[in-house]
């Protein structure tokens, strides 16, 4: 992913493979001698953990499909014998569940660090429009994912979920059938989820192999948003990152698996413990945490198509955003007003997410239609407005300053660390 | 891209028709093989056969009762209405709703009693609950549409009435539905 590498090979084996699949030089110059801004902060070790997650679910995926039945009159009961009878099979699966919800945290963190240090700006767009795809396939697999135990919040959910598609007019019925294989809900929709849930985390490897090729096109973004000026701005991936990421990692798995072993079904539904009926919805639907703040927004509109249209749009809207900031200067460090409105955006969400879950009546729907207008206007209004309008603060002169201090050139920190970053590209 | 050639003279050449001609044939190619793995996503021939007709006796159903059953793997109320839930629906005003049709409409003629509707709302699917809302027709739990004892939708997001099948009167006291 960067051009030629500087790795060379001690053995004779190592010669000979090299030379017929450089793939050792590959990984060499992506994740050893990478050069990485000097200041980067914790927010951006969540790439990595993204990276951890991804390989934990397909690993406890595969492991649990080993044992999971995908036929509607044996699922639920196959993930109850998971729980029960499969060595470590209730481990495996909370494992998984709980993995899901650690996944989106990351992701979430993930994302709105590109917001607030404006990652997504030249030359990072396409880096980040393939980050949106990313974000839009986890949801699909995740919402796969949830429909398999066979549950009632499962089947409701799946339920929910296909009928947006009858919104779009005229065909919306054939796609939902088509979805289904049926006329509702059923077997054949239970076994298409099933094969799809095993496909998209290998499309999400996929996509995740073009984010960090075109990651390391440009190189990191940081928090001063400024790019790279000299050498001296530049740290290597090995030792300085790998053990930041490390360390980041390690902080995050307590919390993973603090919430799988002590408290596994904090973040799920008990209603999901009760088998699929189709003749009866359960009292409070809702679906899993981090669809919220979208199906908050769906439900914010009165009106079915529309309402469908702004929750695809709230997403589909991030595509866009590269184009929609008009400022000039990336960072939200140096953009006061900025940062007043990011935050408001940002407290907007975990509000929207709190709305989706409340019965949709009352002071929620007012509440839940009036944070749908500041998340829509965040982007239409705030970002191409702030851009031409707000003074940012001055930047410093280089990444190297705004991390040693003004007259930083004379630090003893490694300056000459950063392996010739000229090269990469 | 076809007159790299031919700059001098705009008249196509036989290179051009060739590349026409056989992209042509390619699209409709991948078209016909895209086409099954599309199709099999359609309910298959046993889904499909399921849809035949079902009867049901409405004999055990008490007045004020509503029953659930299937047809086609999808939800149907029968709903037996009482004399004041049927005055209801008959003396609202027809043009005021969302999705107009009168009483009549909905119910087979003479058998005012009986509602026959499927029972999932036509917002995105979830099962109303009967006797419920504003209107003691249904409510959904779930985004809150409320729909009145002739299943029709009156508040919430859904945009149209609960769906009337195609069922007929076999006898005073069963229906075929399908
Ligand atoms: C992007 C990565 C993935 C995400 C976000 C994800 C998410 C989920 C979720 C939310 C559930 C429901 C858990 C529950 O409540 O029980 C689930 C279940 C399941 N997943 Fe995944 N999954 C991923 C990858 C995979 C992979 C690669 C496989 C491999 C086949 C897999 C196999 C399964 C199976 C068999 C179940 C049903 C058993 C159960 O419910 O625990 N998953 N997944
Ligand atoms: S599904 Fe009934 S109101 Fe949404």
């Amino acid at each position: 992913m960067s051009g030629h590498s500087t790795y060379e090979p001690k053995s004779a084996v190592g010669k000979w493979f090299e030379s017929r699949l450089p793939i050792m030089g590959l990984i060499h110059s992506s994740f050893v001698v990478f050069p990485n801004p000097r200041n980067l902060n914790y927010f951006w070790t969540f790439g990595g953990i993204l990276a951890f997650m991804l390989v934990a679910q397909i690993i406890t995926g595969v492991v649990l499909a080993m044992h999971y039945t995908a036929h509607a009159d044996m699922a639920f009961n196959s993930v109850e014998l998971i729980m029960r009878d499969v060595n470590y099979g209730w481990m495996l699966r909370y494992l998984h569940a709980n993995g899901a919800s650690m996944f989106f945290i990351a992701v979430y963190v993930h994302i709105f660090r590109g917001l607030y240090f404006g990652s997504y700006k030249a030359p990072r767009e396409v880096l980040w429009i393939l980050g949106v795809i990313i974000f839009l396939l986890m949801m699909a697999t995740a919402f796969m994912g949830y429909v398999l135990p066979w549950g009632q919040m499962s089947f409701w959910g799946a339920t929910v979920i296909t009928n947006l598609f009858s919104a779009i007019p005229g065909v919306g019925e054939v796609i939902v059938s088509y979805l289904w294989g049926g006329y509702s809900v059923s077997n054949p929709t239970l076994n298409r989820f099933f094969s799809l849930h095993y496909l998209m985390p290998f499309m999400i490897a996929g996509v995740v192999v073009l984010h960090i090729w075109a990651l390391h096109v440009a190189g990191s973004n940081n928090p001063s948003g400024i790019e790279k000026k000299t050498s001296k701005d530049m740290l290597p991936f090995h030792p300085y990152f790998t053990v930041k990421d490390a360390f980041a990692l390690s902080c995050f798995l307590v919390v993973y698996v603090w919430f799988a072993f002590y408290i596994p079904n904090f973040l799920g539904h008990a209603d999901n413990y009760i088998e699929a009926n189709p003749a009866v919805t359960p009292a409070h639907i809702v679906p899993e945490w981090y669809f919220l703040p979208f199906y908050a927004i769906l439900r914010a509109v009165p009106d079915k198509l529309l309402g469908v249209l702004a929750m695809f749009g709230s997403i589909a809207i991030m595509v866009v955003v590269p184009w929609l900031d008009t400022s000039k200067v990336r960072s939200g460090n140096y953009r006061p007003v900025f940062q007043i409105f990011f935050w408001l955006f940002a407290i907007n969400a975990v509000v929207l997410g709190w709305l989706g879950s409340k019965p949709p009546e009352g002071m929620y729907v007012v509440a839940s239609r009036i944070c749908t207008v500041y998340y829509f206007a965040y982007y239409i209004l705030v970002l191409p407005l702030l851009g031409l309008f707000e003074t940012p603060k001055s930047l410093p002169a280089s990444i190297a300053d705004s991390v040693l201090g003004r007259g930083g050139s004379g630090s003893a920190m490694a300056s000459g660390a950063a392996s010739s970053p000229s090269t990469k590209g | 891209m076809a007159t790299t050639h031919a700059s001098a003279s705009a008249e196509p050449t036989r290179r051009d028709f060739l590349f026409i001609a056989t992209g042509a044939a390619g699209a409709v190619g991948l078209a016909a093989t895209i086409w099954p793995f599309i199709s099999q996503m359609a309910p298959d021939a046993a889904t499909i056969a399921t849809g035949a007709p079902v009867e049901f006796d409405l004999s055990p159903v008490a007045e004020g009762q509503i029953v659930k059953l299937f047809w086609r793997g999808k939800l149907i109320f029968v709903r037996h209405r009482t004399a004041a839930e049927i005055k209801a629906a008959q003396e609202t005003d027809v043009t005021s709703l969302r999705d107009p049709e009168a009483d009549s409409a909905r119910v087979k003629a003479g058998k005012d009693q009986w509602l026959v509707v499927y029972g999932n709302c036509t917002h995105l699917g979830c099962v109303p609950l009967g006797n419920e809302g504003a209107f003691h027709g249904w409510q959904c739990p779930c985004h809150g549409s409320v729909f009145d004892t002739s299943g029709r939708i009156r508040q919430g997001p859904a945009p149209i009435n609960l769906p009337v099948p195609p069922y007929a009167f076999t006898s005073d006291k069963a229906i075929r539905i399908g």
